[in-house]
């Protein structure tokens, strides 16, 4: 029961409290990016999800066993870098053979999420102290970590989408029409999300 | 001091020969024709072809389910290309323009009330079918400008919708946009066509329009090619397949229907060559063009010859030629109006 309450608040505090494109402003390139259609931010966001998962297995065992055994926590970054981009080249090929349905749908996004800085950023926090327990995430706290920041990116990028679609019927100022009303958007929205931080789960 | 360079490398490394097997091993045939067919595509993804972009019209080409000439912007050339990478027959394959079937602007069609709304011509038409008598003509709200991606098609000082044949690609976009279905493809090599699309009566035609087709039928008459003009509902249908360059039947039409993207046209010159048999005479579809005495040569009257080319088959020494179509551009002869001949 306590470690399902403990994963129960990394999820939520993944999810709305600390999430990544309204409070971390992680992964700002793809929210404004593929945030034109609700069908393509979807399908960003599910491949996401997806590489968060994967690169916080693999990140995090790389980390407690290889990292931190041998005392070079300073090579994180390159190392996670190098995990990140073979891992997604890898999942790649290997739906790409067995899975081509998958492939299509998650098309282009998929080595686009490569250097998305959210996932080196979800690894970077996985290696830190989960600030629910006050001790260092476990291996299943830190996938879930992962699974459910991608489902906060995936929250964000569909609200963004709808209001997209929506602003693009809408009569707006000429100098604001496109990105910078987007731009004015997602500042809203983060303010909106703010209201989430200091929630706490008992 | 070495050993995060070590483990580095050998993360490297490791992450290196997994790919590497990775490569291998999850190996997927894809048909190299395909890489071929996207360098020879525009790379422009515009999505005429019906496909997500130029690599998806690549995929759909080596599967079959794209044709060889379905890329529009990239017309002949390219689809002579395709066609030859997929090792099929090019040969019917022709660059196609825009037309649209309507030139009676505000100077000649009447108008039955103001139109006041959005500036579309589907909102026009919405309240009670547009602004003008005419039911089957262009509104010139632009419906058409706003789908067009090349900037081809414009709305001139007439009020009217007009092609610029030299900049439409052929994609057919501003078809589907026009709500009284104006617009249609013609070859590119044809430059008459009939700016007309009524279907009244010409008694009723004439009393909304100056320039209406009342279904006279005398360009059907006039036409040289038998079954290249055939009247369908009170309308001339052109076939652009027989070869008929329908001069004489734009000349001949007293309402004046046809549109013929060439402004100027080259004029019939007899030389010295004329023996005065006054073969040319009858065929000439203008009336006192071509004068001279039996015996005699011959001359065109430059003024009135509407370069139709009737003349030139039967003259039995080939004394006569199209003068003023060499060095300029069908782009210069249509823009620079009266053709001097020098």
């Amino acid at each position: 029961m306590e470690t399902f309450m403990s994963l129960l608040q990394i999820s939520i505090g993944a999810i709305f409290i600390q999430n990544f494109i309204l409070s971390r402003f992680l992964g700002l390139c793809p929210f404004m990016g593929v945030s034109k259609k609700l069908s393509t931010a979807t399908g960003m966001g599910i491949a996401v999800i997806f590489v968060m998962t994967v690169a916080s297995m693999f990140t995090w065992a790389i980390n407690h066993f290889i990292l931190e055994a041998y005392n070079v926590l300073y090579l994180q970054t390159i190392v996670f870098i190098l995990v990140i981009a073979s891992l997604v080249q890898m999942v790649e090929m290997i739906l790409h053979k067995y899975s081509p349905v998958l492939y299509e749908s998650l098309g282009v996004y998929l080595p686009l999420i490569t250097t998305n800085c959210a996932i080196l950023g979800v690894a970077m926090i996985n290696t830190g102290i989960n600030p629910y327990s006050g001790s260092p995430f476990t291996f299943v706290e830190s996938v879930v970590n992962g699974t459910m920041s991608g489902v906060g990116f995936l929250l964000a990028l569909i609200l963004m989408a709808g209001i997209r679609e929506k602003i693009e019927l809408a009569d707006i100022p000429k100098p604001l029409e496109g990105l910078p009303i987007a731009f004015i958007t997602a500042g809203l929205m983060a303010v909106a999300f703010l209201g989430f931080s200091g929630m706490q789960l008992r | 001091m070495s050993l995060p360079i070590i483990i580095l490398a050998l993360a490297g490394l490791f992450f290196g020969i997994v790919l590497s097997i990775g490569a291998k091993v999850f190996h997927v045939h894809v048909d190299e024709r395909i890489k071929q067919l996207e360098a020879v595509l525009p790379s422009a993804n515009c999505g005429a072809c019906g496909f997500a972009g130029c690599a998806a019209f690549a995929d759909g080409l080596v599967r079959g389910t794209a044709k060889a000439n379905g890329c529009l912007p990239g017309g002949a050339e390219v689809a002579h290309k395709v066609a030859q990478l997929l090792g099929v027959d090019a040969d019917h394959l022709e660059e196609m323009v825009a037309a649209v079937h309507c030139k009676g602007g505000d100077n000649e069609a009447t108008i039955r009330a103001k139109y006041d709304g959005i500036h579309d011509c589907h909102g026009a038409v919405l309240i009670s079918n547009g602004s003008k008598e005419c039911q089957y003509g262009c509104l010139g709200l632009s419906s058409c400008v706003a789908v067009c991606e090349f900037d081809a098609i414009h709305i001139n000082a007439n009020g009217i919708a007009e092609v610029d044949p030299e900049k439409c690609t052929g994609c057919t976009a501003c078809v589907a946009s026009c709500p009284r279905f104006l617009i249609d493809m013609m070859p590119k090599s044809q430059k008459i066509f009939l700016g007309c699309n009524t279907k009244d009566r010409g008694a009723k035609v004439k009393k909304y329009c100056s320039v209406g087709c009342t279904g006279c039928t005398l360009c059907v008459k006039a036409a040289s090619h038998p079954d290249s003009i055939k009247m369908v509902n009170n309308l001339p249908v052109l076939s652009f397949t027989t070869g008929e360059n329908f001069l004489t039947s734009a000349y001949k039409c007293p309402s004046d229907c046809f549109v013929d993207t060439v402004v100027a046209r080259p004029k019939a010159h007899i030389n010295v060559k004329c023996t005065g048999c006054g073969d040319c005479v009858p065929v000439c579809p203008v009336p006192n063009t071509i004068t001279g005495i039996i015996g005699g040569r011959h001359t065109i009257n430059k003024d009135t010859c509407i370069g139709c080319g009737l003349c030139l088959p039967v003259c039995e020494p080939s004394a006569i030629a199209l003068w003023g179509s060499l060095g300029y551009t069908d782009r210069e002869r249509r823009t620079t109006g009266r053709f001097e001949i020098t």
